[in-house]
Protein backbone atom coordinates (compact mmCIF):
# COMPACT_ATOMS: atom_id res chain seq x y z
CA UNK A 1 0.00 0.00 0.00
CA UNK A 2 0.92 3.58 -0.98
CA UNK A 3 1.93 5.75 1.94
CA UNK A 4 -1.09 7.77 1.14
CA UNK A 5 -3.61 5.54 1.35
CA UNK A 6 -1.98 4.07 5.06
CA UNK A 7 -2.68 7.06 6.30
CA UNK A 8 -6.71 7.49 5.37
CA UNK A 9 -8.32 6.42 8.58
CA UNK A 10 -10.29 3.25 6.31
CA UNK A 11 -12.17 2.86 9.68
CA UNK A 12 -14.15 6.19 9.62
CA UNK A 13 -14.29 5.99 5.91
CA UNK A 14 -16.17 2.73 6.01
CA UNK A 15 -18.22 3.81 9.10
CA UNK A 16 -19.60 7.09 7.25
CA UNK A 17 -20.50 5.31 3.78
CA UNK A 18 -22.51 2.75 5.89
CA UNK A 19 -24.52 5.60 7.48
CA UNK A 20 -25.81 6.53 4.35
CA UNK A 21 -28.28 3.05 4.05
CA UNK A 22 -31.01 4.10 6.01
CA UNK A 23 -31.20 7.23 3.75
CA UNK A 24 -30.52 5.80 0.17
CA UNK A 25 -31.91 2.10 0.96
CA UNK A 26 -35.04 0.94 1.71
CA UNK A 27 -35.90 -0.66 5.60
CA UNK A 28 -34.80 -3.98 4.24
CA UNK A 29 -31.31 -2.90 3.20
CA UNK A 30 -31.26 -1.76 6.57
CA UNK A 31 -32.19 -4.81 8.05
CA UNK A 32 -28.81 -6.45 5.62
CA UNK A 33 -26.81 -3.80 6.77
CA UNK A 34 -27.35 -4.44 10.74
CA UNK A 35 -26.79 -8.21 9.78
CA UNK A 36 -23.53 -7.77 7.94
CA UNK A 37 -22.27 -5.73 10.43
CA UNK A 38 -22.67 -7.55 13.35
CA UNK A 39 -21.50 -10.50 11.29
CA UNK A 40 -18.18 -8.47 10.25
CA UNK A 41 -17.21 -8.02 13.85
CA UNK A 42 -17.68 -11.67 14.83
CA UNK A 43 -15.29 -12.59 11.50
CA UNK A 44 -13.20 -10.08 13.11
CA UNK A 45 -12.72 -11.64 16.29
CA UNK A 46 -12.09 -14.54 14.85
CA UNK A 47 -9.91 -13.71 12.54
CA UNK A 48 -8.06 -11.91 15.52
CA UNK A 49 -7.15 -15.81 16.35
CA UNK A 50 -7.02 -17.23 12.57
CA UNK A 51 -5.09 -14.40 10.44
CA UNK A 52 -3.10 -12.66 13.45
CA UNK A 53 -2.10 -15.75 15.59
CA UNK A 54 -2.70 -18.79 13.81
CA UNK A 55 -4.95 -20.96 15.80
CA UNK A 56 -7.73 -22.02 14.41
CA UNK A 57 -10.60 -22.16 16.73
CA UNK A 58 -13.82 -24.47 15.52
CA UNK A 59 -16.15 -23.30 18.73
CA UNK A 60 -16.13 -19.32 18.55
CA UNK A 61 -20.03 -19.60 18.46
CA UNK A 62 -19.43 -19.90 21.93
CA UNK A 63 -18.62 -16.81 23.35
CA UNK A 64 -20.89 -15.06 20.62
CA UNK A 65 -23.28 -17.07 22.72
CA UNK A 66 -22.62 -16.11 25.65
CA UNK A 67 -22.10 -12.27 24.85
CA UNK A 68 -26.08 -13.00 23.59
CA UNK A 69 -27.45 -14.84 26.71
CA UNK A 70 -25.63 -12.29 29.11
CA UNK A 71 -27.30 -8.91 27.20
CA UNK A 72 -30.24 -10.35 26.32
CA UNK A 73 -30.70 -11.99 30.25
CA UNK A 74 -29.79 -8.36 31.77
CA UNK A 75 -32.03 -6.60 29.48
CA UNK A 76 -35.15 -9.11 29.07
CA UNK A 77 -35.07 -10.21 32.45
CA UNK A 78 -33.31 -7.93 34.96
CA UNK A 79 -34.55 -4.48 32.73
CA UNK A 80 -31.15 -3.20 32.68
CA UNK A 81 -30.14 -0.77 30.38
CA UNK A 82 -27.87 -1.06 27.21
CA UNK A 83 -24.81 1.08 28.34
CA UNK A 84 -24.99 -1.69 31.43
CA UNK A 85 -25.66 -4.73 29.51
CA UNK A 86 -23.22 -4.53 26.65
CA UNK A 87 -20.30 -4.22 28.63
CA UNK A 88 -21.54 -7.05 30.69
CA UNK A 89 -21.37 -8.95 27.64
CA UNK A 90 -18.15 -8.20 26.21
CA UNK A 91 -16.78 -8.94 29.84
CA UNK A 92 -19.33 -12.61 30.16
CA UNK A 93 -17.49 -13.63 26.75
CA UNK A 94 -14.12 -13.03 27.92
CA UNK A 95 -14.49 -14.74 31.04
CA UNK A 96 -15.76 -17.42 29.42
CA UNK A 97 -12.84 -17.43 27.35
CA UNK A 98 -10.03 -16.98 29.41
CA UNK A 99 -11.66 -20.13 31.80
CA UNK A 100 -11.91 -22.37 28.60
CA UNK A 101 -9.02 -20.87 26.61
CA UNK A 102 -6.61 -21.67 29.67
CA UNK A 103 -7.31 -25.44 28.81
CA UNK A 104 -7.61 -24.99 24.59
CA UNK A 105 -3.94 -23.01 24.69
CA UNK A 106 -2.48 -25.83 26.25
CA UNK A 107 -2.74 -28.25 23.33
CA UNK A 108 -1.93 -27.20 19.95
CA UNK A 109 -3.08 -27.54 16.27
CA UNK A 110 -5.87 -29.73 15.50
CA UNK A 111 -6.18 -31.24 19.52
CA UNK A 112 -6.68 -27.08 20.09
CA UNK A 113 -9.42 -26.60 17.25
CA UNK A 114 -11.04 -30.03 19.14
CA UNK A 115 -11.30 -28.78 22.42
CA UNK A 116 -12.37 -24.97 21.28
CA UNK A 117 -15.34 -26.96 20.03
CA UNK A 118 -15.87 -29.50 22.71
CA UNK A 119 -16.44 -26.46 24.91
CA UNK A 120 -19.18 -24.74 22.55
CA UNK A 121 -21.19 -27.98 22.30
CA UNK A 122 -20.65 -27.76 26.57
CA UNK A 123 -22.15 -23.72 26.35
CA UNK A 124 -24.49 -25.22 23.84
CA UNK A 125 -26.26 -27.93 26.26
CA UNK A 126 -26.25 -25.53 28.94
CA UNK A 127 -28.08 -22.84 26.93
CA UNK A 128 -30.19 -25.44 25.38
CA UNK A 129 -31.11 -27.01 29.07
CA UNK A 130 -30.40 -24.59 31.97
CA UNK A 131 -34.46 -23.36 31.68
CA UNK A 132 -34.62 -21.00 34.11
CA UNK A 133 -32.23 -18.90 32.91
CA UNK A 134 -31.97 -18.93 28.90
CA UNK A 135 -35.14 -20.19 28.12
CA UNK A 136 -33.72 -23.68 27.45
CA UNK A 137 -34.78 -25.06 23.71
CA UNK A 138 -37.66 -21.79 24.04
CA UNK A 139 -34.88 -19.51 24.34
CA UNK A 140 -35.39 -15.79 25.25
CA UNK A 141 -38.19 -13.87 23.06
CA UNK A 142 -38.70 -10.15 23.21
CA UNK A 143 -35.16 -9.33 23.89
CA UNK A 144 -36.39 -5.47 24.18
CA UNK A 145 -34.59 -2.79 21.73
CA UNK A 146 -31.82 -0.33 23.92
CA UNK A 147 -33.52 3.19 24.70
CA UNK A 148 -32.48 5.30 21.96
CA UNK A 149 -34.69 8.12 22.86
CA UNK A 150 -31.23 10.29 22.52
CA UNK A 151 -31.11 9.66 18.83
CA UNK A 152 -34.36 11.85 17.88
CA UNK A 153 -32.34 14.56 19.09
CA UNK A 154 -29.39 14.92 16.96
CA UNK A 155 -29.98 16.66 13.54
CA UNK A 156 -30.25 14.29 10.50
CA UNK A 157 -31.15 11.30 13.06
CA UNK A 158 -34.45 12.86 13.74
CA UNK A 159 -37.01 10.93 12.10
CA UNK A 160 -35.55 7.49 12.01
CA UNK A 161 -37.55 4.51 13.02
CA UNK A 162 -36.19 2.25 15.85
CA UNK A 163 -34.70 -0.19 13.36
CA UNK A 164 -32.88 1.93 11.83
CA UNK A 165 -31.67 3.70 15.35
CA UNK A 166 -30.80 0.56 16.39
CA UNK A 167 -28.43 0.22 12.99
CA UNK A 168 -26.96 3.61 13.79
CA UNK A 169 -26.00 2.43 17.41
CA UNK A 170 -24.65 -1.00 15.83
CA UNK A 171 -22.42 0.44 12.95
CA UNK A 172 -21.08 3.03 16.16
CA UNK A 173 -20.88 -0.06 18.13
CA UNK A 174 -18.72 -2.13 15.55
CA UNK A 175 -16.74 0.41 14.10
CA UNK A 176 -15.28 1.36 17.35
CA UNK A 177 -14.30 -2.37 17.91
CA UNK A 178 -13.06 -2.33 15.09
CA UNK A 179 -10.71 0.64 15.44
CA UNK A 180 -9.62 -1.13 18.60
CA UNK A 181 -8.64 -4.77 17.05
CA UNK A 182 -6.94 -2.50 14.48
CA UNK A 183 -4.91 -0.98 17.44
CA UNK A 184 -3.95 -4.31 19.21
CA UNK A 185 -2.90 -5.75 15.91
CA UNK A 186 -0.26 -2.75 14.96
CA UNK A 187 0.44 -2.96 18.68
CA UNK A 188 3.95 -4.56 19.98
CA UNK A 189 1.10 -7.32 21.79
CA UNK A 190 -0.05 -7.66 17.84
CA UNK A 191 3.56 -7.94 16.99
CA UNK A 192 3.81 -10.75 19.33
CA UNK A 193 0.51 -12.88 18.19
CA UNK A 194 2.30 -12.63 14.28
CA UNK A 195 5.81 -13.93 15.80
CA UNK A 196 3.50 -17.02 17.82
CA UNK A 197 1.39 -17.27 14.12
CA UNK A 198 4.89 -16.93 11.61
CA UNK A 199 6.98 -19.73 13.96
CA UNK A 200 5.95 -20.57 17.95
CA UNK A 201 9.38 -22.00 18.40
CA UNK A 202 11.48 -19.22 17.64
CA UNK A 203 8.73 -16.99 18.88
CA UNK A 204 9.91 -18.60 22.50
CA UNK A 205 13.36 -18.30 21.87
CA UNK A 206 12.74 -14.62 21.65
CA UNK A 207 11.62 -14.71 24.86
CA UNK A 208 7.67 -14.64 24.30
CA UNK A 209 5.62 -16.93 26.18
CA UNK A 210 3.40 -18.74 23.97
CA UNK A 211 0.84 -19.42 25.90
CA UNK A 212 0.18 -16.60 27.54
CA UNK A 213 -0.50 -14.50 24.57
CA UNK A 214 -2.13 -17.01 23.13
CA UNK A 215 -4.92 -17.06 26.13
CA UNK A 216 -4.47 -13.24 25.91
CA UNK A 217 -5.73 -13.25 22.13
CA UNK A 218 -8.14 -15.63 22.91
CA UNK A 219 -9.88 -13.82 25.66
CA UNK A 220 -10.17 -10.85 23.40
CA UNK A 221 -11.25 -12.53 20.21
CA UNK A 222 -13.62 -14.11 23.02
CA UNK A 223 -14.92 -10.59 24.02
CA UNK A 224 -15.28 -8.66 20.74
CA UNK A 225 -17.36 -12.03 19.34
CA UNK A 226 -19.98 -11.21 22.97
CA UNK A 227 -20.22 -7.76 21.84
CA UNK A 228 -21.27 -8.92 18.38
CA UNK A 229 -23.23 -11.90 20.15
CA UNK A 230 -25.29 -8.80 22.55
CA UNK A 231 -26.33 -6.99 19.03
CA UNK A 232 -27.14 -9.97 17.24
CA UNK A 233 -29.27 -11.25 19.95
CA UNK A 234 -31.31 -7.57 19.93
CA UNK A 235 -31.25 -7.40 16.53
CA UNK A 236 -33.11 -11.05 15.98
CA UNK A 237 -35.30 -9.61 19.06
CA UNK A 238 -34.37 -12.93 20.92
CA UNK A 239 -31.83 -14.89 21.99
CA UNK A 240 -32.45 -18.61 20.95
CA UNK A 241 -29.78 -21.94 21.38
CA UNK A 242 -28.81 -22.48 17.84
CA UNK A 243 -26.87 -19.28 17.98
CA UNK A 244 -24.82 -21.40 20.09
CA UNK A 245 -24.85 -24.49 18.17
CA UNK A 246 -21.53 -26.18 16.17
CA UNK A 247 -22.89 -24.65 12.42
CA UNK A 248 -22.23 -20.63 13.35
CA UNK A 249 -18.68 -21.55 13.95
CA UNK A 250 -18.19 -23.03 10.82
CA UNK A 251 -20.36 -20.11 8.96
CA UNK A 252 -18.11 -17.57 10.81
CA UNK A 253 -14.95 -19.51 9.82
CA UNK A 254 -16.49 -19.58 6.75
CA UNK A 255 -16.75 -16.13 6.11
CA UNK A 256 -13.40 -15.05 7.35
CA UNK A 257 -11.74 -17.33 5.14
CA UNK A 258 -13.85 -16.53 2.21
CA UNK A 259 -12.74 -12.52 2.50
CA UNK A 260 -9.01 -13.20 3.38
CA UNK A 261 -7.51 -13.90 6.42
CA UNK A 262 -4.15 -12.20 5.39
CA UNK A 263 -5.37 -8.96 5.19
CA UNK A 264 -7.40 -6.84 8.22
CA UNK A 265 -10.76 -6.11 6.09
CA UNK A 266 -10.48 -9.42 4.73
CA UNK A 267 -13.52 -10.95 7.36
CA UNK A 268 -15.44 -7.55 6.89
CA UNK A 269 -15.04 -8.31 3.36
CA UNK A 270 -15.78 -12.18 3.62
CA UNK A 271 -19.00 -11.46 5.92
CA UNK A 272 -21.14 -8.98 2.97
CA UNK A 273 -20.29 -11.18 0.57
CA UNK A 274 -21.71 -14.33 3.16
CA UNK A 275 -24.68 -12.44 3.66
CA UNK A 276 -25.77 -10.65 0.30
CA UNK A 277 -24.74 -14.34 -1.52
CA UNK A 278 -27.12 -15.85 1.07
CA UNK A 279 -29.81 -13.13 0.44
CA UNK A 280 -29.59 -13.58 -3.55
CA UNK A 281 -29.11 -16.95 -3.95
CA UNK A 282 -32.42 -18.25 -1.48
CA UNK A 283 -34.76 -16.03 -3.48
CA UNK A 284 -33.81 -17.26 -6.86
CA UNK A 285 -32.92 -21.26 -5.60
CA UNK A 286 -33.98 -23.84 -2.93
CA UNK A 287 -30.04 -25.27 -3.10
CA UNK A 288 -28.42 -22.11 -1.06
CA UNK A 289 -25.85 -24.46 0.33
CA UNK A 290 -25.06 -26.25 -3.12
CA UNK A 291 -24.70 -22.81 -4.29
CA UNK A 292 -22.42 -21.54 -1.39
CA UNK A 293 -19.90 -24.85 -1.87
CA UNK A 294 -19.93 -24.11 -5.53
CA UNK A 295 -18.56 -20.58 -5.21
CA UNK A 296 -16.35 -21.12 -2.11
CA UNK A 297 -14.62 -23.96 -4.45
CA UNK A 298 -14.08 -21.56 -6.71
CA UNK A 299 -13.18 -18.71 -5.08
CA UNK A 300 -10.74 -20.78 -2.89
CA UNK A 301 -9.21 -22.79 -5.46
CA UNK A 302 -8.62 -19.47 -7.63
CA UNK A 303 -7.93 -17.16 -4.56
CA UNK A 304 -6.12 -18.81 -1.71
CA UNK A 305 -5.82 -15.66 0.09
CA UNK A 306 -9.62 -14.90 -0.16
CA UNK A 307 -11.67 -12.28 -1.87
CA UNK A 308 -9.38 -9.55 -0.53
CA UNK A 309 -6.08 -11.32 -1.08
CA UNK A 310 -7.02 -11.90 -4.79
CA UNK A 311 -7.53 -7.95 -5.12
CA UNK A 312 -4.33 -7.21 -3.59
CA UNK A 313 -2.90 -9.87 -5.99
CA UNK A 314 -4.88 -8.48 -9.12
CA UNK A 315 -3.98 -4.94 -7.95
CA UNK A 316 -0.06 -5.43 -7.60
CA UNK A 317 -0.07 -7.82 -10.65
CA UNK A 318 -1.57 -4.36 -12.78
CA UNK A 319 1.04 -2.26 -11.21
CA UNK A 320 3.86 -4.47 -12.15
CA UNK A 321 2.21 -4.68 -15.83
CA UNK A 322 2.25 -0.73 -16.05
CA UNK A 323 5.57 -0.30 -14.30
CA UNK A 324 7.07 -2.85 -17.02
CA UNK A 325 4.91 -1.27 -20.10
CA UNK A 326 6.32 2.12 -18.74
CA UNK A 327 10.13 1.16 -18.77
CA UNK A 328 10.01 -0.59 -22.12
CA UNK B 1 29.78 -18.38 32.73
CA UNK B 2 27.61 -21.61 31.29
CA UNK B 3 28.09 -24.40 32.87
CA UNK B 4 26.66 -28.05 32.08
CA UNK B 5 27.27 -31.33 34.39
CA UNK B 6 26.48 -34.66 33.74
CA UNK B 7 23.51 -33.75 31.11
CA UNK B 8 21.72 -36.61 29.57
CA UNK B 9 18.74 -36.84 27.35
CA UNK B 10 17.06 -40.44 26.73
CA UNK B 11 14.69 -40.97 24.05
CA UNK B 12 12.37 -43.87 24.55
CA UNK B 13 15.57 -46.03 24.91
CA UNK B 14 17.91 -44.30 22.70
CA UNK B 15 20.63 -42.27 24.63
CA UNK B 16 20.61 -38.78 22.52
CA UNK B 17 23.00 -36.85 25.22
CA UNK B 18 24.71 -38.91 27.91
CA UNK B 19 26.38 -37.67 31.01
CA UNK B 20 27.95 -34.41 29.01
CA UNK B 21 30.15 -31.91 31.11
CA UNK B 22 30.55 -28.70 29.66
CA UNK B 23 31.96 -25.49 30.79
CA UNK B 24 32.79 -22.29 28.92
CA UNK B 25 34.12 -19.22 30.28
CA UNK B 26 32.79 -15.28 29.95
CA UNK B 27 34.24 -14.13 26.57
CA UNK B 28 35.03 -17.33 25.39
CA UNK B 29 34.38 -18.79 22.13
CA UNK B 30 34.08 -22.47 22.24
CA UNK B 31 32.91 -25.24 20.01
CA UNK B 32 30.87 -28.50 20.23
CA UNK B 33 31.85 -30.47 17.21
CA UNK B 34 30.57 -34.00 16.38
CA UNK B 35 29.48 -36.14 13.10
CA UNK B 36 26.07 -36.69 12.54
CA UNK B 37 24.09 -37.36 15.17
CA UNK B 38 26.31 -37.03 17.91
CA UNK B 39 23.93 -35.26 20.15
CA UNK B 40 24.89 -31.52 19.26
CA UNK B 41 21.61 -30.10 18.19
CA UNK B 42 20.04 -32.12 21.39
CA UNK B 43 22.79 -30.36 23.33
CA UNK B 44 21.85 -27.33 22.42
CA UNK B 45 18.00 -27.30 23.07
CA UNK B 46 19.23 -29.14 26.72
CA UNK B 47 20.48 -26.23 27.39
CA UNK B 48 18.21 -23.64 25.62
CA UNK B 49 15.40 -25.18 27.30
CA UNK B 50 13.70 -26.56 24.62
CA UNK B 51 13.70 -29.92 25.80
CA UNK B 52 14.23 -31.08 29.54
CA UNK B 53 17.44 -32.98 30.28
CA UNK B 54 16.32 -36.75 31.39
CA UNK B 55 19.41 -36.05 33.94
CA UNK B 56 21.98 -33.03 34.90
CA UNK B 57 21.98 -29.74 35.49
CA UNK B 58 22.61 -26.55 33.64
CA UNK B 59 24.07 -22.92 35.33
CA UNK B 60 24.30 -19.74 33.86
CA UNK B 61 26.32 -17.41 36.20
CA UNK B 62 25.98 -20.08 38.83
CA UNK B 63 22.71 -20.02 38.29
CA UNK B 64 20.46 -23.02 38.13
CA UNK B 65 18.31 -23.12 35.04
CA UNK B 66 17.87 -26.67 34.38
CA UNK B 67 13.85 -27.45 33.25
CA UNK B 68 13.29 -23.17 33.30
CA UNK B 69 11.03 -22.47 30.36
CA UNK B 70 12.61 -20.96 27.13
CA UNK B 71 11.28 -17.58 26.99
CA UNK B 72 12.24 -17.23 30.46
CA UNK B 73 15.77 -18.14 29.77
CA UNK B 74 16.29 -15.96 27.21
CA UNK B 75 15.53 -13.17 29.18
CA UNK B 76 17.89 -14.36 31.53
CA UNK B 77 20.76 -13.65 28.73
CA UNK B 78 21.03 -16.29 26.62
CA UNK B 79 19.98 -16.06 22.76
CA UNK B 80 20.37 -19.13 20.35
CA UNK B 81 20.29 -19.43 16.32
CA UNK B 82 18.78 -22.62 15.10
CA UNK B 83 20.30 -25.14 12.61
CA UNK B 84 17.01 -24.88 10.29
CA UNK B 85 16.87 -21.35 9.43
CA UNK B 86 14.09 -19.97 11.83
CA UNK B 87 12.92 -16.16 11.24
CA UNK B 88 9.60 -15.16 10.76
CA UNK B 89 9.15 -15.24 7.00
CA UNK B 90 6.19 -13.11 6.54
CA UNK B 91 7.53 -10.16 8.44
CA UNK B 92 9.76 -7.71 7.29
CA UNK B 93 13.52 -8.03 8.05
CA UNK B 94 13.29 -5.08 10.16
CA UNK B 95 10.10 -6.71 11.82
CA UNK B 96 11.78 -9.57 12.68
CA UNK B 97 14.57 -7.55 14.48
CA UNK B 98 11.97 -5.27 15.98
CA UNK B 99 9.73 -8.14 16.98
CA UNK B 100 12.92 -9.04 19.29
CA UNK B 101 13.77 -5.61 20.50
CA UNK B 102 10.14 -5.21 22.03
CA UNK B 103 9.72 -8.60 23.86
CA UNK B 104 13.12 -7.82 25.13
CA UNK B 105 12.40 -4.27 26.22
CA UNK B 106 8.95 -5.80 28.27
CA UNK B 107 6.54 -4.21 25.43
CA UNK B 108 5.32 -7.16 24.46
CA UNK B 109 1.84 -6.58 26.32
CA UNK B 110 1.35 -3.31 25.15
CA UNK B 111 -1.74 -3.39 23.53
CA UNK B 112 -2.05 0.39 22.12
CA UNK B 113 1.47 2.01 20.87
CA UNK B 114 2.25 1.67 17.57
CA UNK B 115 4.73 -1.08 17.41
CA UNK B 116 6.28 -0.29 13.47
CA UNK B 117 7.76 3.33 15.00
CA UNK B 118 9.16 1.35 18.24
CA UNK B 119 12.81 0.57 18.43
CA UNK B 120 13.08 1.31 14.98
CA UNK B 121 16.41 3.07 15.26
CA UNK B 122 17.64 0.87 17.23
CA UNK B 123 16.41 -2.03 14.64
CA UNK B 124 18.15 -0.14 11.98
CA UNK B 125 21.85 -0.24 13.47
CA UNK B 126 21.54 -3.94 14.74
CA UNK B 127 20.79 -4.64 10.77
CA UNK B 128 23.54 -2.41 9.74
CA UNK B 129 25.99 -4.52 11.75
CA UNK B 130 25.20 -7.92 10.56
CA UNK B 131 25.34 -6.27 6.99
CA UNK B 132 21.17 -6.04 6.12
CA UNK B 133 21.16 -2.32 6.37
CA UNK B 134 19.62 -2.36 2.68
CA UNK B 135 17.00 -5.18 3.24
CA UNK B 136 14.90 -4.03 6.15
CA UNK B 137 11.74 -3.48 4.36
CA UNK B 138 12.29 -6.96 2.38
CA UNK B 139 10.15 -9.80 2.99
CA UNK B 140 12.22 -12.30 5.31
CA UNK B 141 11.45 -15.48 3.64
CA UNK B 142 12.84 -14.17 0.36
CA UNK B 143 15.78 -13.51 1.56
CA UNK B 144 18.76 -15.68 0.18
CA UNK B 145 19.68 -18.27 2.90
CA UNK B 146 23.10 -16.60 3.77
CA UNK B 147 21.02 -14.01 4.39
CA UNK B 148 18.07 -15.58 6.35
CA UNK B 149 21.23 -17.08 8.19
CA UNK B 150 22.44 -13.53 8.91
CA UNK B 151 19.06 -12.21 9.98
CA UNK B 152 18.62 -15.05 12.45
CA UNK B 153 21.81 -13.91 14.31
CA UNK B 154 20.36 -10.37 14.35
CA UNK B 155 16.95 -11.66 16.27
CA UNK B 156 19.49 -13.39 18.69
CA UNK B 157 21.00 -10.22 19.31
CA UNK B 158 18.58 -8.16 19.57
CA UNK B 159 17.71 -9.81 22.97
CA UNK B 160 20.96 -8.18 24.10
CA UNK B 161 22.35 -11.58 25.08
CA UNK B 162 24.99 -12.46 27.12
CA UNK B 163 25.69 -15.79 25.91
CA UNK B 164 24.94 -16.57 22.56
CA UNK B 165 24.35 -20.33 21.51
CA UNK B 166 24.51 -20.34 17.23
CA UNK B 167 24.01 -24.10 15.92
CA UNK B 168 25.62 -24.92 12.43
CA UNK B 169 25.91 -20.93 11.78
CA UNK B 170 27.18 -21.65 8.34
CA UNK B 171 25.02 -24.86 7.24
CA UNK B 172 24.51 -25.10 3.97
CA UNK B 173 26.03 -22.39 3.15
CA UNK B 174 28.78 -21.90 0.18
CA UNK B 175 32.45 -21.70 0.95
CA UNK B 176 32.32 -17.20 0.50
CA UNK B 177 29.31 -17.02 2.46
CA UNK B 178 30.41 -19.46 5.27
CA UNK B 179 33.74 -17.05 5.56
CA UNK B 180 31.89 -13.58 5.74
CA UNK B 181 29.67 -15.22 8.12
CA UNK B 182 32.49 -16.53 10.17
CA UNK B 183 33.87 -13.23 10.17
CA UNK B 184 31.13 -11.40 10.85
CA UNK B 185 30.23 -13.54 14.13
CA UNK B 186 33.70 -13.18 15.25
CA UNK B 187 33.69 -9.42 15.13
CA UNK B 188 30.57 -9.35 17.12
CA UNK B 189 31.64 -11.51 19.80
CA UNK B 190 34.35 -9.48 20.02
CA UNK B 191 32.66 -6.05 20.13
CA UNK B 192 29.75 -7.11 22.16
CA UNK B 193 32.01 -9.61 24.50
CA UNK B 194 29.75 -12.07 24.02
CA UNK B 195 30.38 -15.69 25.62
CA UNK B 196 29.66 -18.14 22.04
CA UNK B 197 28.80 -21.83 21.93
CA UNK B 198 28.28 -23.19 18.84
CA UNK B 199 28.13 -25.92 16.90
CA UNK B 200 29.55 -26.71 13.70
CA UNK B 201 30.60 -29.67 10.76
CA UNK B 202 33.21 -27.28 9.21
CA UNK B 203 36.06 -27.96 10.63
CA UNK B 204 38.58 -25.27 9.24
CA UNK B 205 35.92 -22.60 10.91
CA UNK B 206 36.43 -24.31 13.96
CA UNK B 207 39.70 -24.67 13.94
CA UNK B 208 40.17 -21.24 13.34
CA UNK B 209 37.59 -19.33 15.88
CA UNK B 210 36.71 -21.31 18.66
CA UNK B 211 39.64 -21.53 21.99
CA UNK B 212 38.24 -24.10 23.10
CA UNK B 213 36.31 -27.83 21.78
CA UNK B 214 34.27 -30.49 22.72
CA UNK B 215 33.95 -33.31 20.55
CA UNK B 216 30.83 -35.34 20.97
CA UNK B 217 30.34 -39.28 19.97
CA UNK B 218 27.24 -40.86 20.31
CA UNK B 219 26.11 -38.84 22.54
CA UNK B 220 28.95 -38.62 24.89
CA UNK B 221 32.20 -36.38 25.43
CA UNK B 222 35.05 -38.22 23.71
CA UNK B 223 37.67 -35.18 23.85
CA UNK B 224 37.83 -31.64 25.63
CA UNK B 225 40.31 -29.18 25.11
CA UNK B 226 42.17 -26.34 23.05
CA UNK B 227 42.47 -26.73 19.09
CA UNK B 228 45.61 -28.58 19.11
CA UNK B 229 44.93 -30.59 22.15
CA UNK B 230 41.82 -31.69 19.74
CA UNK B 231 43.45 -32.57 16.83
CA UNK B 232 45.96 -34.40 17.98
CA UNK B 233 43.78 -36.42 20.48
CA UNK B 234 44.05 -40.12 19.09
CA UNK B 235 40.18 -40.83 19.71
CA UNK B 236 39.14 -37.88 18.07
CA UNK B 237 41.38 -38.95 14.90
CA UNK B 238 39.21 -42.18 14.59
CA UNK B 239 35.85 -41.33 15.19
CA UNK B 240 35.92 -38.17 13.74
CA UNK B 241 38.59 -36.15 11.92
CA UNK B 242 39.85 -39.80 10.21
CA UNK B 243 43.31 -41.03 10.38
CA UNK B 244 44.08 -39.62 6.57
CA UNK B 245 44.57 -36.64 8.13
Amino acid sequence: MTALARRVPWTLVVFLVAMFVPWVGSRYDTFLATQIAISALFAMSLNLLLGTTGLVSFGHVAYFGIGAYVCGILMKTYAMPFSIALPAAALGAALGSLVFGFFCVRLTRIYFAMLTLAFSQIIWAICFKWNEVTGGDQGLPDVPYPDLEWMTSIPLLGDFNIADQFYVLTLMVVMLSLAAMKRIIGSPFGRMLTTIRENPERASAIGVDVRRYELAAFVAAGGFAGIAGALFGIFNRGVFADYVYWPKSAEVMIMTILGGIGHFWGPVVGAATLVLLNQETTSYTEYWSFVLGAILLVLLFTFPGGIVGGLTAGVAWIRRKRQGAANA
Amino acid sequence: MLEVRGLSKSFGGFRAVSDVDLAVAEGEIAAVIGPNGAGKSTLFNLISGHLQPTAGRVFVDGRDITGVAPYKICGMGMGRSFQRTNIFPKLSVLENVQAAFLVHRGQGLNFWSRSEKLYRDDSEALLASIGLAGRADATAGTLSYGNQKQLELGIALASDPKILLLDEPTAGMSASETHETIALIERIAHERGLTLLFTEHDMAVVFSIARRITVLHQGSVIAHGDPATVRADPDVRRVYLGDHQ
